[in-house]
């Protein structure tokens, strides 16, 4: 069954009482046994909500009967808050004695063929009725729903009045396609206790939900307006009473109207009615229609495992043995189910459940097990654990793009963590400091097979946002293969057999007695593959008929989000291709690791005392510059820079000056710096770079805040240690020393000032662009690829006749789009 | 999808591929069957690289600028280049421009000028020309001098003292004027008190002498071999009148008055422009099609669109989506008074309700055709 349309109207009196079961009169809930009392909010003919007891209107059960509507008759008309702006413009619009539109023919002739807003009807309605010349009154509208008709409140009775006189050709004229008199509320629909259960506490108390609390006041009210004017009350005690049940009334439907006090519960708690049930982001509409609860779904903290294949993940077997897959039972897989159903619950892999042909489910226990295995019969469905190569779906929270969810293989392994290949973090984003992650297991083959040819981890190598690999070699993969390559380190034979072996037994081994680190690295290289790029320092890398000739492997080359290697081999060889190609030389690397070691020192940082003093040098002439440059400023004599004030300028030119400082000591840094572990980690884009070596080693830089150099604190100056107006590098924020040395007092609260801008600047950012996110997704979410290559919205009104101008999905071509040149160069020459 | 549509598939190489392909096939010295071999080996990587359909092109779009939005700066204010003008940039500028705000925070322009003018005087001359002054900004010194009951401004630039007492003659037609050395003295009868003579000087310091309108500063920079002029306010209208400049070229960042100006098809490209740059300038690499799909989906209608609630997303047909969106209550009540219908044609609508959504491989049905 497909739902095509929901249409959308207001309901009718006589439409409630029709679709009621019950009317509601009574203000108690249960009698003194405890049972719900007929007419009351609870009757039993409104649905059920307690286990054991069948429905008094369809016989249903809990989860069976969906709960049946009542009504209320209410005593006197009420107008919906929600409705009453609608009402007051209609007011305006229809004459007070006739109720035909105030709006003269002419008027309507003119305009005929265009809609008009009640807004302007209201404007062309004429003062004196075209039909009946009554002369009209001055309407104003209190909010939130009350009208006033001269200087006397309008009530709704009388609103009702008018409007039942309208005749249905005005209604046409306006364009209203429902009744107004039916925006006025005579009968109140109760709605079903299924929509408002009642939780029974330990205690054995009963606890009712906030809409019934509601609705006890609303029916209560009713009563005893109805009591009140049976007796003849003064007028009064009834318009009281009527604003009474008005507001009820209102709150029942919106608790949040500004301007009125939200009913409160009697510990003083804001009851939650209708509207506020739908609203917001844990709302109905946002909270569990966009968003849904699922089973068959499992999630616990992630660990590394770079020996499982790339598009592997390892689960737990106690998690395994809880997640189910349906197989329906032909001749020809009986038997193997059967062994999965004899396995029983506890043994992977194993089978939990059975359903019969006739529907019935049946648990498979230690006990059954055997007896259940007999009766097998093409026909059943067993609901078996996930086994090796299953293939579910992988997710990490924020799921900011569409590499967050991915299709990977089962592979159970003992242990509680998932295990996954280091090289689909980037994707996730992923580290190991405790993220959990979640899995979902797909339940039917249409399900698995979409899963496997579309999201299955290789077909998601190539990012669509910039057309490159978001999956590669990351953190060791890179200080390794940087090892492994750089210069022409030779490796005896007993050496780089290990080396193959460990990674993959079908590589063929060479018959010398040495390799070079490069031969290694060319051996896992697709046979025919050429090119050639800049690495990460500069250099050529020139990769030649399947041989690394020349370079080093470094981020450029098989990092994630960077690696030139990885994009050219998965468009000329395709996506298994390179999948392999990765896994192959990662687990390489981490083999050159294990064998070489790999260890960095806080004295990797250690620099030579000539450095030192060159760095202080250097330091020395910043300082001097700067005080030369504040020297200007402060005679005059300081040049300034077009478009800004001196004060501007100074800091400008300041700022030029220590950025260029920086530059000077990183360079004398990478001059002396002796190549060690953390300086590998840096240059092949593991992690950190040469400016961290900088901070650390020997100078952190001036500290900014706002992109300016500290000002804040006190009055002119940022400590009261400084003088007033000084503007000198130390008081404000210019860091002279490295961490290792160690900050004095001053500079370390700089470094904290600045610290803790970056991080609120984090907090504030996320949010900002999560709203930005979901704003674009609900602008853009419904545009699609159209069978004659056009881009449509859900109403086919086109957006792009060609996507992108040139037709190409960023997820499928190379960075640079389709590159002629090398095509021609490859069939060519 | 109708048959027309599906037999209308075009199996034509962009122009701009086409292109290259000659460019390639010449100086490779091609033969043409070489370049008919090449064409062909173009044309079957293109069409596998194509977008398919059912693609959900929004949402991979969406993703895919929002995704590297996460690192980009909240520091609202940068200087533009050399220059010295502050812009809006970073994440705030990205929102600016999806929101399509009718006033951009730092409005700036960047003017290039024609060839025979393209050098440093005259961009500089230009820079000092389009200046918006007011009198107060040509004027050093002011008083009142209350025994004649006169406003005596003392003048910068000599040479510019007729212009100024042009324009205040043009407002105020019966003050009397003396001029000696660098003052100019507005002497007036009908004013008795002092606050009134303040506001006669407030008045007189306001009026708009020369330049442009709403063009605060100018600076002028070089890049490569063209000589521009950034400046903090934007005209355009007025700007592309001057003979001078190279209107091909010169841009402003505020996308409404491109709009008014240039037309939608300009205010698109200003977009996709500007929402670019804004995410290279911090390093973050966006393919240009994404960048392309929100610029088209903000004016395919033909008027400047935003990406928020009363934009794009807020005229959506789907009720359920617009209620799930933002206003939930407000998009309901409408739709029940103007018996609205939700038709289940967009995707979040089918999400809603459980069922397939209508796009990727849940774009179309099977339908299969037994034997009788």
């Amino acid at each position: 069954m497909q739902v095509d349309r929901i249409e959308f109207g207001i309901i009718n009196p006589e439409l409630i009482k029709k679709m009621s079961v019950a009317k509601i009169t009574k203000t108690e809930l249960y009698d003194q046994e405890g049972y719900p009392i007929e007419g009351g909010l609870m009757d039993p003919r409104l649905g059920v909500v307690d286990p054991g007891v069948r429905c008094r209107t369809c016989g249903g059960t809990v989860g069976e009967c969906q709960g049946h509507f009542g009504y209320l008759e209410l005593t006197k008309p009420i107008i919906h808050v929600h409705y009453a702006k609608i009402l007051f413009a209609l007011v305006k619009i229809f004459c007070r004695k006739c109720s035909r539109v105030l709006v003269s023919k002419d008027d309507l002739e003119k305009s005929k063929g265009k809609k008009l807003s009640f807004k302007e009807l209201a404007k062309l309605s004429k003062a004196k009725c075209p039909y009946c010349n009554t002369e009209q009154k001055k309407y104003k509208f209190i909010k939130p729903y009350t009208i006033v008709e001269n200087s006397d409140i309008l009530n709704a009775g009388v609103v009702r009045e008018i409007f039942e006189k309208v005749p249905n050709e005005d209604l046409e004229i306006i364009g209203l396609k429902t009744r107004p008199e039916w925006l006025i509320l005579t009968l109140l629909p109760m709605p079903p206790v299924t929509v408002r259960p009642s939780i029974t506490l330990e205690t054995g108390e009963r606890s009712e939900d906030d809409l019934t609390h509601k609705l006890v006041d609303v029916v209560r009210i009713n009563e005893r307006l109805k009591e009140n004017i049976d007796l003849g009350a003064p007028d009064f005690i009834i318009d009281d009473l009527w604003e009474l049940l008005q507001y009820h009334i209102s709150t029942y439907f919106d608790n949040e109207i500004s301007g009125v006090p939200p009913a409160r519960h009697r510990s003083g708690r804001i009851l939650k009615t209708l509207s506020q049930r739908l609203k917001t982001k844990e709302g109905r509409f946002r909270g569990n229609l966009a968003g849904k609860r699922v089973n068959f779904s499992a999630r616990t903290v992630i660990s590394p495992d770079p020996m499982i294949d790339i598009d592997e993940v390892g689960v737990p077997e106690v998690i395994a043995k809880e997640l189910t897959i349906p197989i329906r039972i032909n001749e020809r897989n009986l038997e193997g189910i059967k062994a999965f159903v004899n396995n029983g619950p506890d043994i992977w892999p194993g089978a939990n459940y059975v359903i019969r042909p006739d529907g019935r489910r049946k648990k498979i226990t230690s006990v059954s097990k055997d007896e259940i295995a007999k009766e097998l019969a093409p026909g059943f469905v067993v609901e078996r654990h996930i086994k090796d190569g299953d293939v579910v779906l992988f997710n990490r929270q924020p799921s900011l793009h569409r590499m967050s969810i991915m299709g990977h293989k089962v592979r159970v392994m003992p242990y509680r963590t998932f295990r996954l290949n280091l090289t689909v973090c980037p994707p996730y984003n992923a580290d190991f400091d405790g993220d959990e992650m979640n899995l979902h297991v797909l339940q039917n083959e249409e399900a698995q097979v979409e899963a496997e040819l579309l999201t299955i981890v290789p077909k998601n190598i190539r990012s669509p946002r910039f057309s490159g690999p978001i999956v590669g070699a990351v953190r060791d993969h890179l200080s390794g293969l940087y090892l492994l390559t750089h210069g022409e380190t030779k490796f005896p034979r007993e050496a780089f057999t290990q080396l193959v072996r460990g990674v993959n037994v079908d590589v063929e081994i060479p018959d010398k007695s040495h390799l070079t680190g490069k031969e290694i690295f060319s051996l896992f290289l697709p046979k025919d593959f050429s090119t050639e790029h800049k690495s990460k320092s500069g250099d050529v890398v020139v990769i030649k008929n399947g041989k690394l000739l020349e370079g080093t492997i470094d981020k450029a080359a098989v990092g994630a989000e960077s690696g030139k290697l990885l994009d050219k081999i998965e468009k000329e060889y395709g996506a298994s291709i390179v999948k392999r190609f990765l896994f192959n030389i990662t687990k390489l690397s981490i083999e050159v690791l294990m064998s070489m070691g790999f260890s960095i020192s806080i004295s990797d940082q250690d620099i030579p005392e000539s450095a030192r003093k060159e760095i202080q040098e250097t330091i020395e002439k910043v300082r001097k510059d700067v005080n030369e440059l504040i020297r200007n400023f402060e005679s005059g004599e300081l040049k300034v820079l077009i478009g800004r004030t001196p004060k501007e300028s100074l800091e400008t030119l300041i700022k030029r000056r220590l950025n260029k400082a920086l530059d000077e000591v990183e360079s004398i840094i990478e001059k002396h710096l002796k190549e060690n572990f953390t300086l590998v980690m840096a240059k092949s884009g593991a992690r950190g770079d040469l400016v961290n070596i900088v901070q650390t080693a020997a100078m952190v830089g001036q500290e900014m805040v706002m992109g300016e150099r500290m000002e804040r604190g006190y009055f002119e100056r940022t400590f009261p240690h400084f003088k007033k107006g000084d503007i000198s590098l130390e008081s404000r924020g210019f860091v002279s020393r490295g961490f290792k040395d160690g900050l004095t007092p001053f500079e370390f609260f700089f470094d904290a000032i600045n610290s803790r801008e970056s991080l609120m600047d984090k907090s504030l950012k996320t949010r900002h662009s999560g709203y930005m996110e979901r704003r674009l997704v609900g602008a853009l979410q419904d545009l699609k690829v159209e069978y004659d290559g056009t881009v449509r919205d859900s109403e086919n009104r086109i957006v792009q006749f060609l996507p992108g101008e040139d037709g190409l999905d960023p997820s499928k071509i190379e960075r640079v789009g389709i590159d002629v040149r090398s095509v021609a160069d490859k069939l060519f020459g | 999808m109708s048959e027309v549509l599906q037999t209308n598939y075009s199996d034509e190489l962009p122009k701009r591929i086409l292109e290259e392909i000659e460019k390639v096939a010449k100086e490779k010295r091609l033969k043409k069957n070489e370049a008919e071999k090449l064409t062909e080996e173009v044309k079957r990587r293109y069409f596998v690289s194509k977008f398919e359909p059912g693609d959900a092109i929004g949402i991979i779009a969406a993703q895919s600028i929002s995704e590297p939005a996460t690192q980009m700066t909240m520091r609202t204010y940068h200087f533009a280049g050399t220059a010295g003008i502050k812009v809006t940039y970073g994440l705030p500028r990205l929102i600016e421009i999806f929101d399509a705000k009718k006033d951009p925070e730092t409005p700036m322009m960047t003017i290039y000028l024609k060839k025979q003018f393209n050098n440093a005087e005259q961009a500089k001359k230009m820079a000092e020309e389009i200046v918006e002054k007011d009198v107060s900004n040509l004027v050093s010194n002011v008083s009142l001098n209350l025994n004649e009951n006169a406003i005596e401004l003392n003048v910068f630039d000599k040479r510019r003292m007729s212009a100024i007492i042009k324009v205040v003659k043009e407002v105020f037609t019966d003050l009397k004027v003396r001029e000696k050395d660098h003052t100019i003295a507005f002497i007036t009868k009908d004013v008795q008190d002092i606050k009134e003579l303040q506001k006669l000087k407030e008045k007189i310091l306001g009026i708009h002498v020369s330049g442009i309108k709403d063009i605060m500063n100018a600076v002028v920079r070089r890049e490569a071999d063209d000589w521009i002029i950034n400046t903090i306010g934007s005209n355009l209208e007025k700007i592309l009148t001057i003979d001078e400049i190279d209107g091909g070229r010169t841009i402003t960042n505020d996308i409404h008055e491109t709009m008014q100006v240039l037309g939608v098809e300009a205010a698109r490209n200003l977009v996709i422009g500007e929402a670019l740059k804004t995410m290279q300038e911090q390093g973050l690499d966006v393919d240009i099609r994404h960048v392309m799909l929100v610029g088209d989906i903000m004016t395919f209608k033909g008027a400047v669109m935003s990406i928020g609630r009363y934009g794009v997303a807020g005229g959506k047909t789907s009720i359920l989506a617009r209620a799930a969106f933002e206003e939930t209550i407000k998009h309901l009540v409408r739709a029940s008074i103007r018996n609205e219908v939700d038709e289940f044609k967009g995707i979040f609508e089918n999400v809603m309700i459980g069922q397939v959504i209508p796009s990727g491989t849940g774009m179309f049905d099977l339908i299969a055709k037994f034997d009788e």
